[in-house]
């Protein structure tokens, strides 16, 4: 086989010049070893190459060889439960085949081909099949069943479909005279389809009291969450991979710490889903890319993860995305650019970053897949932003929130006081409040929206009034501008405060949290009654029931409704009693 | 196969390029002999056709075009490993300038070492103590951790360093520590106190120092970092011991890095800085870790001064984003006199909630941190408000805080430079300066908690007071 021939070579792009049918984003490899590298630019005979390890010791001359395929990730039964890096290698075959450190040039397949899997067909020989429609089934882990459906492209009749124990390889069913596998490929950088794409109308439930309140997350929406280091962007991401109520997970370490990917790896096959109790890792999929590791599979990481979503979606999953962080994801883009020499747009990223980003947010979606049967998936994507300094107005930001609907602002002040989660609830929105109020309505309390608005007005006034405090003393304002103050410290420490290391507090239930706000509520408005009809301030913030709400969110799940119910009623009564003594 | 090339075309800054080069590899070593005989070391950075950039760690001060031979070695650049290295001071290359003999390799070792199989990890929970409050009772180092300091100029960086070097202790069972400490452009007298210091407590035997000094060669220092942090990975993963690497100046390092990039005529990100600091730094922060098939351990402590106390700097502000936490250093601490002036507010150990508690320190640590912040915080708050709006507007349960900030500083974040508090000693001074503050405030705090171990508090804080 006759092969190119380097000329160049500066950090993670080589330049080989001669390459047989060289096609862009073809997977190419490099040097005696075999790197793996895509390309990524051609100019006349020239490829210019992005190269996923790490490239010392390669030189010009070396040989180049194009595989004739583009970057594609493997589909099929054994994804979930895997640790992959960027560019789908499993992390424990690494393990096993260079030790503790990755050594370069190592090839492994990213499903195991020896493992058996048993196939339940679920089609019939003489259906009429098509792109998507379901061939059959494999209990994949206990929590997920896997679905193999029809790979693009084709279409006909089933002729043969077998039952019983195959690898990924073997074929399980004949359509049309062409043999079908489990095992599927699908570039990364090409979107799967859906069959048509429609708007949200359910949350994503992550038992997180100020997300699902306040901003909540649609099931194939696109949320992100900027903030400085030490804000708690990981510590967010962890609890909605654990808690948010999709079917399956997909964890992004991009360009993260090794220690945090090592946190995941351990706790998460501990975790219990709490409606399953199985274990969490039985639905999930990490893809972890430290910082150390190379870039250019950084770059890809991103991609990968995508791609494995939207199988998941397309067998009518609710699937949810974490990508921690997108900013080191630019950065591999940035270098990258650099390298290549092309024209820098804002602080050196390159022109081409905000569609990027936009191509990327937008995979997310609800919708109905493909197959004749007309499942639902949903897709949806939770990117964290980490911006230098904290600065909101960088690129990497200001590009995401033009596509992203969903916006958690992580706030270092906040973080300061270990208000956790340090989201700062006057910057933050979500445009899926419309959307989903009929969902709240009728599936958590009528009063949901109503609450919602009140908390949210109450804290934006409190805003206001901490600007008249610093200036003149809490003095100055009047009564019931002073109750104001009062019921927001306990939205905020009773309600919004949220501690993700507490077995009971980690998790709430749409009711629980409903409840909980509707108590703290009420508390505003009997208060202010009390106070109109001549009842001390004082008096009322020395109320029994105070010290009950301020505990009220480490009440069990099952105990919650009527403990609740209980503290509201007394609450009443005791501010009865009080406007009953003037 | 060595070849040698007398084909330099261009010399700028530290970076020499060379023509007619064959087979050269990106990141070999090259031999740089000058006119006079002298060999200086320096690594491509890039290749294209028979071109090669060099870059000279030595510097290129006295090179010329004509008469400067190259070398291409062959290989990346590697150290000698083995276990004499402990006692040892090297150059921020590697080379003895003790004036004892070049130590007999067992192994040599690439310095760029290759990334850890996020799988092969272990998770670092095993408590540290270093015996100071500040940093035990609240924001908590723990085996394989790396937590930098952010500090100033002018700031007692060193000294905290080194008493965490001869404190840092696991609270069960003998074992065996190390230090690898690798200086960057630091002065002779920081230098000197750390080495002193060694001396003087013994430390030195199961240390090894990497200094470059201010005066020596500055693109030396961007090798000196992974050096050490080969020689550490070589004695935590092979020798099995317990390895705390401190690394100072990083800030020089970043500055060396950039020298570079410029030289190279990179577009620039923020500040002049390479846009590619992040993967950079990352390369040797990351390096510290537990593996689960191995004994020891890599825990770093990498020291950086903040250009104008500004954390928003790029360095500061990108070390944040790949360690886990920072240690902050405060002037106006240091202007009260209060030794260590960590802040606490800002100072966070990611790793903390893994590694205190019941089984690791004592059960009641997470709910006392946590009281502990949150009360500080408000403390601070009401002292500024105290400035604005006189004493007269100060409630009672102000001044409350107003007394506990105070004493909190001077009790519980001053200590002694010699003075090493036991964990417990730690927390039972945290329950003791609780008492300050009515029951009704400490919300953090559980009702099972506060009958355990505040009724003991206030029994000791009333004989004392």
């Amino acid at each position: 086989m006759s092969t190119g021939k380097i000329i160049k070579v500066a950090g993670p792009l080589v330049v080989a010049e001669g390459v047989p049918n060289a096609r862009m984003a073809d997977v190419i490899n490099v040097g005696a070893k075999g790197l793996i590298g895509e390309i990524i630019e051609l100019k006349g005979d020239f490829a210019s190459i992005q190269v996923y390890e790490e490239t010392a010791g390669i030189g010009v001359g070396d040989p180049v060889v194009s595989t004739g395929r583009s970057l594609s990730v493997e589909l099929g039964p054994g994804l979930l439960a895997s640790i992959y890096d960027g560019i789908q290698r499993p992390l424990n075959e690494l393990l096993k085949a260079s030790g503790n450190f990755i050594e370069r040039g190592i090839s492994v397949n990213a499903l195991d081909r020896k493992k058996k899997w048993d196939f339940v067909p679920k089609a019939k020989v003489g259906d009429k099949v098509a792109t998507g429609d379901i061939l059959g089934t494999v209990q994949e882990t206990s929590l997920v069943e896997h679905r193999i459906m029809v790979p693009t492209g084709i279409k006909g009749t089933v002729e043969e479909i077998k039952k019983g124990s195959f690898t990924v390889t073997q074929p399980i069913a004949k359509i049309s005279g062409k043999e079908i596998p489990m095992l599927q490929r699908w570039p990364v950088r090409k979107p799967r389809p859906f069959a048509t794409k429609l708007p949200v109308t359910e949350p994503l439930v992550t038992g997180q009291r100020i997300i699902d309140t306040l901003f909540t997350i649609a099931k194939g929406g696109a949320a992100c969450i900027p903030g400085p280091f030490g804000s708690g962007k990981t510590v967010v991401q962890h609890q909605l991979a654990k808690w948010a109520d999709a079917d399956v997970i997909i964890f992004i370490g991009c360009g993260e710490r090794g220690n945090e990917m090592t946190d995941v790896l351990i706790e998460f096959p501990e975790l219990k889903d709490p409606k399953t109790n199985k274990s969490l890792m039985e639905r999930t999929v990490l893809i972890a890319n430290t910082s150390n590791m190379p870039i250019a599979a950084r770059e890809a990481s991103i991609y990968t993860g995508s791609a494995i979503a939207e199988y998941y979606r397309d067998m009518g999953y609710n699937v949810s995305l974490s990508a921690d962080s997108t900013s080191r994801w630019a950065e591999a883009l940035r270098e990258m650019s650099g390298r290549l020499e092309e024209m820098p747009g804002e602080e050196g990223y390159p022109a081409y970053l905000g569609t990027r980003l936009a191509g990327f947010y937008e995979r997310a979606g609800y919708g109905v897949c493909l197959g004749s049967d007309q499942r639902k998936g949903s897709f949806t994507i939770i990117g964290s932003v980490s911006p230098p300094g904290g600065d909101l107005s960088e690129p990497v930001v200001q590009n995401t929130l033009r596509i992203a609907k969903v916006f958690w602002g992580l706030d270092y002040a906040l973080a300061h006081k270990r208000h956790f989660p340090a989201i700062n609830w006057l910057l933050s929105y979500s445009l899926y409040l419309n959307n989903l109020e009929d969902y709240f309505k009728n599936s958590v309390a009528d009063d949901w929206s109503k609450l919602r608005n009140e908390a949210m007005r109450l804290l934006s006034e409190e805003a206001e009034l901490e600007e008249i405090v610093r200036l003149v003393g809490l003095d100055a304002l009047s009564g019931r501008e002073q109750l104001i103050m009062f019921v927001t410290k306990s939205i905020r420490e009773d309600f919004l405060y949220q501690s993700a290391f507490d077995p009971v507090d980690q998790y709430s239930t749409l009711k629980k949290q409903a409840s909980l706000l509707r108590v703290i509520i009420t508390l505003y408005k009997e208060s202010l009654k009390a106070l109109e009809a001549g009842v001390e301030l004082e008096k009322l913030k020395e109320l029994k029931v105070i010290s009950q709400i301020s505990r009220a969110r480490l009440i069990p799940e099952e105990k919650a409704q009527e403990e609740l119910a209980a503290i509201e009623e007394a609450l009443k009564e005791e501010i009865n009693i009080l406007k009953g003594a003037v | 196969m060595i070849r040698e090339y007398q084909t330099v075309t261009g010399i700028a800054g530290p970076l020499i390029i060379a023509d007619q080069i064959e087979g050269a590899k990106f990141d070999e070593v090259v031999d740089i002999e000058l006119p006079g005989g002298e060999i200086r070391t320096g690594k491509i950075l890039e290749v294209e056709g028979d071109k090669a950039m060099i870059q000279v760690f030595e510097g290129t001060v006295g090179l010329d075009i004509k008469s400067t031979k190259i070398r291409l070695k062959g290989r990346g650049l590697e150290i000698n490993v083995s276990p004499d290295m402990l006692g040892r001071v090297f150059s921020g290359l590697g080379k003895p300038i003790d004036g004892a003999p070049q130590i007999i390799p067992i192994k040599k070792l690439d310095i760029n070492g290759a990334p850890i199989n996020p799988a092969a990890r272990d998770y670092p929970n095993d408590f540290i103590q270093t015996g100071i409050s500040s940093i035990d009772g609240l924001n908590t180092l723990s085996r394989g951790q790396k937590l930098p300091i952010f500090s100033g100029s002018g700031l007692p960086h060193s000294r905290i360093a080194a008493q965490i070097a001869r404190q840092a202790m696991v609270l069960r069972g003998e074992e065996k520590f190390a230090v690898v400490f690798g200086a960057m452009g630091i002065t002779f007298e920081e230098a000197e106190f750390f080495m002193a210091n060694f001396k003087q407590t013994g430390a030195i035997e199961n240390a090894v120092l990497y200094v470059n000094l201010a005066n020596d060669p500055a693109i030396e220092r961007i090798a000196t970092p992974r050096v050490a942090l080969t020689a550490a990975e070589y004695i935590a993963f092979e020798l099995g011991m317990h390895v705390l690497v401190i690394l100072t100046d990083m800030t020089n390092y970043c500055e060396s890095l950039r020298e570079v990039s410029a030289a190279r005529k990179e577009v620039p990100g923020r500040r002049g800085y390479p846009g590619y600091l992040y993967t950079d730094l990352a390369t040797i922060y990351e390096r510290a870790g537990r593996l689960k098939d191995k004994n020891g351990s890599i825990t770093m402590i990498p020291i950086l001064t903040m250009p104008d106390d500004d954390k928003t700097h790029p360095i500061p502000d990108l070390t944040g984003y790949i360690t886990e936490g920072q240690i902050i250093l405060d002037r106006g601490l240091d202007r009260k006199k209060i030794y260590p002036p960590i802040d606490p507010l800002p100072s966070l150990s990611r790793l903390r909630d893994k590694a205190i508690g019941e089984g690791k320190t004592r059960e009641d640590q997470p709910h006392v941190a946590n009281q502990i912040f949150a009360a500080y915080a408000r403390g601070r708050e009401v002292r500024e408000l105290l400035v604005v709006l006189g004493e007269s507007s100060l409630s009672d349960v102000d001044r409350q805080y107003l007394k506990f900030a105070e004493q909190f500083e001077n009790q519980f974040l001053s200590q002694g430079e010699n003075e090493n508090r036991t964990i417990y000693d730690t927390l039972d001074l945290a329950w003791e300066l609780l008492m300050i503050l009515p029951r009704e405030e400490l919300k953090r705090i559980k009702d099972d908690m506060y009958e355990k171990y505040a009724v003991v508090s206030q029994s000791n804080h009333a004989k004392k007071s």
